[in-house]
């Protein structure tokens, strides 16, 4: 698996306390913004603030429950099989999640706008092919104990909901001049960052920006 | 006609990567040499036709009638995994050269989101079969034609003088920002 190779322990895994388990996911090995992984769904889902955070916090719900049951399955599963066994629970949660959203998260908006589950559309069920569910699965979950597991789940996916709700919020700030919805100035914005390419070229900077002040520090 | 059309949509209008944001990281991945792009182009043509082909039949002939379509997602990366684990085996048997060629890129494609996408799409299309394979063939050649592009564009980037922030995937990604502005001129011709 391609991405899974980036995401090995660093040795001092041992050394570390949990509560630096959690928060590492945020900045230092934030899976967008310094991994680069995930990219799909980051450019896809992030038109709005409101849109990334959804898709991040249905990542983070795969990644914590696929976390946890792999942690509690890794010694029952034969190591020559362990990649389909994995995909085998992720691929569950992922429905389980496509199917919650699609209950709860299906109402349209006061004035006929797409519901959550209609922006993230065809994302959803791609997170069973999100490198970063995998990649922690492979890397994590199955060498850890499950209270390690699920913190390790959390941070990582939080980071992620959190680099998607950056990426999310300046498209939205730029592209409608608006804040998880709120309009701030009574005019049309930059549509392009709404559109295919603002996320490209935004992204671009946002990694340029975080690539400078880490280099710099 | 219409099968024309679908082509002339999934190539340029509605671009696999650009417009729809799939397969973003072999794209930034293996787009150093022309290549290298090359042969995960031919692979990803060669499997995505084969794996909208089975899993359309699966869906059509497997979940319908068994009233599971909600194992849908389950079903199909199962499928895919297999199925490329199986194409990989035989061509090593039967053609090594093809196998010398593609070989290499044949694991990362399970993974790879274009795959899925592609086969979730078509049956949230309800397109018959042929026109899934069109749809199909037509996804394949537009990740390949970018990749290319992409890959021509990121070769002669190695000769610029970038600042050193933007050095790697942020100016490609800028790049790929640009590309699909161009991209954006075809919207409206079908």
């Amino acid at each position: 698996m391609r991405c899974s190779g980036l995401l090995m322990p660093t040795g001092k895994e041992d050394a570390m306390n949990n509560f630096r388990e959690f928060t590492k996911g945020f900045i230092k090995e934030n899976p967008v913004f310094v991994l680069l992984l995930g990219m799909c769904p980051t450019l896809g889902t992030t038109t709005s603030a409101i849109n990334g955070l959804g898709m991040g916090l249905a990542t983070t719900f795969v990644l914590v429950a696929s976390n946890v049951v792999i942690s509690l399955i890794k010694n029952v599963i034969p190591d020559k099989v362990r990649i389909p066994a994995f995909v085998v629970v992720i691929a569950s949660f992922v429905t389980i999640v496509d199917l919650l959203m699609a209950a709860y998260f299906n109402t349209p908006g006061p004035n006929g706008e797409p519901s959550l589950y209609d922006n993230l559309g065809i994302f959803i069920p791609l997170i069973v092919v999100n490198c970063i569910v995998l990649g922690r699965a492979e890397a994590f979950a199955s060498k850890n104990n499950v209270f390690r597991s699920f913190l390790d789940g959390l941070g990582i996916g939080l980071g992620f909901a959190f680099a998607l709700m950056i990426l999310g919020t300046v498209r939205e700030l730029l592209g409608s001049y608006s804040f998880f919805g709120f309009q701030l100035i009574k005019a049309d914005g930059i549509l392009v960052f709404v559109l295919a390419p603002g996320a490209f070229i935004a992204l671009g900077f946002i990694i340029a920006l975080i690539n400078n002040l880490r280099k710099t520090k | 006609m219409e099968y024309i059309i679908i082509i002339i949509s999934t190539v340029f209008v509605n671009n696999i990567v650009l417009a729809q944001f799939l397969g973003i990281c072999p794209f930034l991945g293996v787009s150093n040499k022309i290549a290298t792009s090359t042969g995960m182009a031919a692979a990803v043509l060669f499997v995505m036709t084969l794996a909208t082909i089975v899993t359309w039949l699966v869906y059509t002939f497997l979940l319908v009638p068994f009233g599971i379509g909600f194992l849908q997602t389950i079903c199909y990366i199962l499928v895919i995994a297999a199925l490329v684990q199986m194409v990989e085996i035989i061509m090593k048997k039967i053609s090594p050269a093809l196998y010398q060629a593609l070989g290499v890129y044949l694991p990362l494609i399970t993974t790879n989101c274009t795959i899925l996408g592609v086969a979730i799409l078509v049956i949230q299309k309800d397109y018959d079969l042929i026109r899934s394979v069109v749809f199909a063939v037509g996804n394949a050649i537009g990740f390949g034609f970018t990749l290319l592009l992409f890959a021509g564009i990121r070769e002669q980037l190695e000769l610029v003088g970038i600042p050193r922030g933007m050095r790697g995937v942020p100016i490609a990604l800028i790049v790929a920002g640009l590309m699909a502005l161009a991209f954006m001129g075809f919207s409206g011709i079908v």
